[in-house]
C-alpha cells in the first residue's frame, strides 16, 4: 500500500460566490479499487466530479492523478492522461448513431481527430474498436440506430460506452443508475463489477441506492454538505453513526443500510 | 447503405454531366447566370461546413471571400497574372486571415462567436473600403490583367464566357470533392459531434477550439477560392464583397437549401439567383417579391428545400420497405 494512489485529493475547496459547495475534501483512490462516493442530495458529489474532471477550477486544494498535480488542467488534457467521467444527466450525441457516439472517442483516442484522408466508412480498424466497446456494454445490436431513439436505460449505457472507448485508467461514474428501473440497475451494476475486474480501469462512482453501494464498493467515502464525513470499508460505513444521522435517521433502513 | 451511396453518386454524376454540357445548349446570358450560381454555391457550401456541420454561426464569411478576391487582384496586378499563381495566392491569403481571425473567434461560441465574426468582418470591410493606396477604396481594384490559364501546350481563353464557365465548374467541383472528403472523414465526424455536443467532445479528450479553428480555416480558404473566381468573373475586387450583408447571403442561401445537408447550400443558391433574375426582370420592387417568396419557402421547407425533400424521400423509402 506504499504505492502512490491513482487519484489523490488534498484539502479541496470549491465555492460558488459565497456558497461553499466543497469544504476541505481529502481522499485517495488506490489503483484497481472499486470506490464509491456517497452523500445525501446536494452533498457536493457532482461538484466534486466537476472539479476533479477539470470542468471547474478548484478554489483551493489540489488534485493529483498518477502522482502528478493536475489541479486546474483543462478537461481534454486530463482525458488524455486517462481520467474520464460520465454524467448524472445523460450527455451523449443524441442525433448521431450509437456507433458514431462511440466512434468519436475512438477517433480521438487513435489520434485521428484531424485525419481527412480516406473515408471513415473504410476505417475498419476504428470501427472494430468502436464495435468492441459497444459489445462490452451489450449495445452492439443497436449500433446503427440513432442514439435518441433508444430506451432510457440503453442511453445510460451509451454514456458509459463513450467513456470506455477512451480506454481510461480512472473512470468517475456520476450516478450511473440515475433514473433506471430495478432491472436496468441490476444490469449496469453487474456490468461495472465485470468491467472493474476485466478492463484494467479503476471505477470511482456515486450512487444513491445504498444496497447497490454496499454490494459492489470496496471502499466508500461519505460527503455531507460539502464536508467529508467518513471513509472506510462498507462494513465500517454501515456501522458509522454519523453517516446514519446524515441520512435522516430513521429512513436509513428503508435505504438498505 | 450501398444503395444510398449509389443514389447520391449517380445524382451528383448526372448533375455534373448536365452542367458540363449546359453551355452547348443555353444562351450566353444563362451561361453567365450559371457561372455566378456555381461560384456562389462554393461560397455558401464553405459556410455550411461551419454552420451546418460544426454548428458555428458566422456572420463574417464574406471577409474571407473578399480577402481571396483582393489577394487575387493584387497578385494579378503586381506579381503575375498566371492563373496558377493568382488562384493559390487568393486562397493562401484567405487561409492566413481565417487562421488568425479564427484563433480569436473560437474562444467563444454561439451568439458570442457570431458577434466576433461580425466584428472582424466589419474590420475587414473598413480596411478594404478605406485603405485607398492598396485596395483602391470604394472603387475597388479593377482587374486589368485577366489571369491567363495555360495548360501544357494550350492556353484557355478566359474572356470567353463558355471557357470561364468550364474553368469555374472545374475549380468548384474540385473544391466540392474536397469538402465531401472532409465530411466523410474522421475529422468530419468530429465536426458533427462538436455541433451536437461540444462539451462531451472535450470530455472525451479533444480540445474543441482546435476542431473549430480547423473548420474555420478550411471554410475561410474555400470561401477565398470562391472570392477569387467571383472577382475574375466581375473583373473587379470591391468592398461590397466583404460587407456583412454579403455574409448574410451565405446564411440565407444555406438555410434556404438546407443547412447540414451537403448540397443544400448549392440548391439554395440556385433558387435565390434564378428567383432574383426573374423577379428583377418584371418589377423594380423586386425585394418585396423575393422576400415574400423566401419567407414562403422557409415556411414550406423547414429543413431547407433539399433537407426537407431528402427526409420526405427517405421516409417514403422506409415506408416502402
Ligand atoms: N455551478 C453551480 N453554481 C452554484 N451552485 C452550484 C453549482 N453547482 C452545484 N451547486 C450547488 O452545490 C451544491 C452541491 O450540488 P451537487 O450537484 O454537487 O450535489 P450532489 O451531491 O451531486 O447532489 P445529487 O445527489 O442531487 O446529485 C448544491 O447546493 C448545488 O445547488
Ligand atoms: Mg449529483
Amino acid at each position: 500500500m506504499s504505492q502512490t494512489p491513482l487519484l489523490e485529493i488534498r484539502n479541496l475547496h470549491k465555492s460558488f460566490g459565497r456558497f461553499q459547495a466543497l469544504k476541505g475534501v481529502s481522499l485517495a483512490v488506490p489503483d484497481g479499487c472499486l470506490t464509491a462516493l456517497i452523500g445525501p442530495n446536494g452533498a457536493g458529489k457532482t461538484t466534486f466530479y466537476n472539479v476533479v474532471s477539470g470542468r471547474y477550477k478548484p478554489s483551493s486544494g489540489s488534485v493529483h492523478f498518477m502522482g502528478r498535480d493536475v489541479s486546474g488542467e483543462p478537461t481534454h488534457k486530463l482525458v488524455g492522461m486517462g481520467l474520464l467521467r460520465s454524467f448524472q444527466i445523460t450527455n451523449i450525441f443524441p442525433k448521431l448513431t450509437v456507433l458514431e457516439n462511440v466512434l468519436t472517442p475512438v477517433i480521438i483516442h487513435n489520434g485521428k481527430s484531424f485525419s481527412i484522408l480516406g473515408s471513415l466508412k473504410k476505417r475498419v480498424d476504428l470501427r472494430e474498436q468502436a464495435e468492441q466497446t459497444l459489445d462490452m456494454v451489450g449495445l452492439l445490436p443497436f449500433a446503427n440506430r440513432i442514439a435518441s431513439t433508444l430506451a432510457y436505460g440503453d442511453k445510460r449505457l451509451i454514456e458509459i460506452a463513450i467513456v470506455l472507448a477512451r480506454k481510461p485508467k480512472l473512470i468517475l461514474l456520476d450516478e450511473p443508475t440515475a433514473g433506471m428501473n430495478p432491472e436496468e440497475t441490476d444490469r449496469i451494476i453487474h456490468l461495472i463489477k465485470e468491467l472493474s475486474m476485466k478492463s484494467g480501469a479503476t471505477f470511482f462512482l456515486t450512487e444513491h441506492d445504498m444496497k447497490v453501494v454496499f454490494s459492489i464498493a470496496e471502499k466508500i467515502f461519505v460527503l455531507n454538505q460539502g464536508s467529508p464525513l467518513a471513509s472506510g470499508s462498507p462494513d465500517e460505513i454501515r456501522s458509522n453513526l454519523a453517516v446514519k444521522e446524515a441520512y435522516l435517521g430513521g429512513s436509513l433502513d428503508a435505504k438498505g443500510l | 447503405m450501398g444503395g444510398i451511396f449509389n443514389r447520391n453518386f449517380l445524382t451528383g454524376f448526372t448533375i455534373l454531366i448536365l452542367l458540363i454540357l449546359a453551355p452547348l445548349v443555353v444562351s450566353t446570358h444563362w451561361i453567365m447566370i450559371l457561372t455566378e450560381i456555381i461560384i456562389m454555391s462554393l461560397y455558401a457550401m464553405s459556410f455550411n461546413l461551419l454552420f451546418g456541420y460544426t454548428g458555428l454561426l458566422s456572420f463574417g464569411q464574406a471577409g474571407f471571400f473578399g480577402v481571396g478576391a483582393y489577394c487575387m487582384a493584387l497578385t494579378a496586378a503586381n506579381i503575375s497574372n498566371s492563373f496558377w499563381v493568382c488562384v493559390p495566392a487568393g486562397m493562401f491569403g484567405a487561409t492566413v486571415f481565417a487562421l488568425v481571425i479564427g484563433w480569436f473567434c473560437v474562444r467563444l461560441d454561439e451568439i458570442y462567436f457570431a458577434i466576433l465574426t461580425l466584428g472582424f468582418g466589419m474590420m475587414l470591410f473598413t480596411l478594404a473600403h478605406n485603405w485607398l493606396s492598396v485596395t483602391g477604396g470604394s472603387d475597388g481594384l479593377t482587374i486589368m490583367k485577366m489571369p491567363v490559364l495555360s495548360l501544357p501546350g494550350y492556353t484557355i481563353e478566359l474572356f470567353n464566357p463558355k471557357y470561364f464557365y468550364w474553368m469555374s465548374l472545374s475549380v468548384v467541383s474540385l473544391a466540392i470533392i474536397f469538402l465531401r472528403k472532409i465530411v466523410n472523414s474522421a475529422f468530419g465526424l468530429l465536426l458533427t459531434a462538436t455541433r451536437e455536443n461540444s462539451q462531451r467532445v472535450s470530455f472525451v479528450g479533444q480540445n474543441v477550439r482546435t476542431v473549430r479553428l480547423a473548420a474555420f480555416t478550411v471554410a475561410g480558404a474555400l470561401a477565398g477560392v470562391a472570392g477569387v473566381l467571383f472577382a475574375m468573373f466581375n473583373r473587379i475586387a470591391s468592398p461590397e464583397m466583404l460587407h456583412w450583408s454579403f455574409s448574410g447571403k451565405a446564411v440565407l442561401m444555406t438555410i434556404l437549401g438546407g443547412s447540414g445537408v451537403f448540397l443544400g447550400p448549392a440548391v439554395g443558391t440556385a433558387i435565390f439567383f434564378v428567383l432574383e433574375h426573374f423577379i428583377t426582370s418584371f418589377t423594380t420592387n423586386w425585394m418585396i417579391f423575393l422576400g415574400a417568396i423566401l419567407v414562403a419557402l422557409v415556411l414550406l421547407f423547414p429543413q431547407g428545400v433539399l433537407g426537407t425533400l431528402d427526409s420526405v424521400i427517405s421516409k417514403s423509402e422506409k415506408g416502402g420497405n
